[in-house]
């Protein structure tokens, strides 16, 4: 059933509030969960689980939010920033996100920016919306 | 020690749901403080007895081998007092199971009288700490406690479910 996107960011929002427990108008496109919507490790999941039963859809937790198996390994991180072949592998895991402001300091700090409520609506549609 | 906050359990599905009951009595001290001249079972202890519930439901589905802990209260909704005398059954149901953690929604009720919704997520925490390390044994689900007999009882319930025994260690 395909769907617009701005029905899909009505669900997505509706699913951020609940989760997150923020007001409808804090949750834009271009929030971030953790900066602006203060959400946790454990909120993730919940997000992960409240998008799937709302979009009949089964998501692994990696393809979504891939932070943790990359900060977890010596190949991928390097000083506290992504090396040339984490950010290949952020590439390859994000399809959905823009990534352009984060490459110019790729600093793992800065990895939660990454998670907007844009990625999230860009990956419910890609799966929803697919051809 | 640990503080239980169920009785017993009454129904088990595993991996599905599960209902607990909870006899509250004046024997409870907390109750003498909680509050003085007007004895009502603190909200917060709802929420640990349906912690426990759908806890004890979340660990049997992994056959007790991950540690299970309580991770984020997702609703609590109270709609009555509960007070000394009150026979409680609390339903837990699971809503979503993934290697690291779980979900589940739950209610609260005296006879016919909703008494509570509580929401509660699970974390199967080994999973969840970014490569920091816990003790080996779990904690959680361990053999020496009054809890081992709650999940005993537990287990006997799903028996004829296919449900495998909690590993002893």
């Amino acid at each position: 059933m395909a769907m617009s996107r701005e029905d899909i960011l009505q669900q997505v929002r509706e699913i951020l509030v609940d989760a997150l427990g923020v007001d409808d108008e804090e949750v834009t496109l271009e929030a971030r969960l953790m900066g602006d919507l203060g959400a946790e490790s454990i909120d993730f999941l919940d997000i992960v689980f409240r998008l799937e039963k709302a979009f009949s859809i089964k998501i692994p937790r990696e393809e979504l939010f891939p932070a943790e198996s990359l900060m977890n390994n010596p190949e991928f991180v390097s000083n506290g920033k992504l090396t040339e072949a984490g950010l290949n592998e952020i590439r390859q895991k994000l399809p959905h996100t823009n990534l352009s402001e984060f490459e110019k300091d790729p600093d793992l700090n800065k990895l939660g920016d990454l998670f907007t409520v844009n990625a999230i609506v860009n990956f419910i549609d890609s799966r929803i919306n697919a051809a | 020690m640990r503080w239980i906050w169920i009785d017993k359990f009454v129904e088990f599905k595993s991996g599905q749901s599960a209902a607990a009951v909870k006899n509250v009595t004046l024997a409870e001290e907390h109750l003498h403080d909680h509050f003085p001249g007007y004895p009502v079972m603190p909200e917060c202890l709802l929420i640990e007895g349906m912690a426990q519930t759908a806890g004890i439901l979340v660990g049997e589905a992994k056959k007790f081998s991950e540690k299970v802990i309580l991770a984020k209260i997702k609703k609590a909704v109270f709609f009555d007092y509960v007070k000394a005398g009150d026979s409680l059954r609390l339903d837990a149901r699971i809503e979503s199971l993934a290697p690291e953690a779980a979900s589940t929604s739950g209610r609260i009720m005296r006879g016919q009288k909703l008494i509570a919704e509580i929401d509660l997520m699970f974390s199967h925490v080994d999973k969840n700490l970014a490569g920091k390390e816990f003790p080996e044994e779990n904690f959680v689900f361990d053999n020496t406690s009054v809890f081992d007999s709650l999940l005993r009882e537990a287990v006997s319930q799903g028996a004829g479910r296919g449900v495998a025994e909690p590993e002893q260690e």
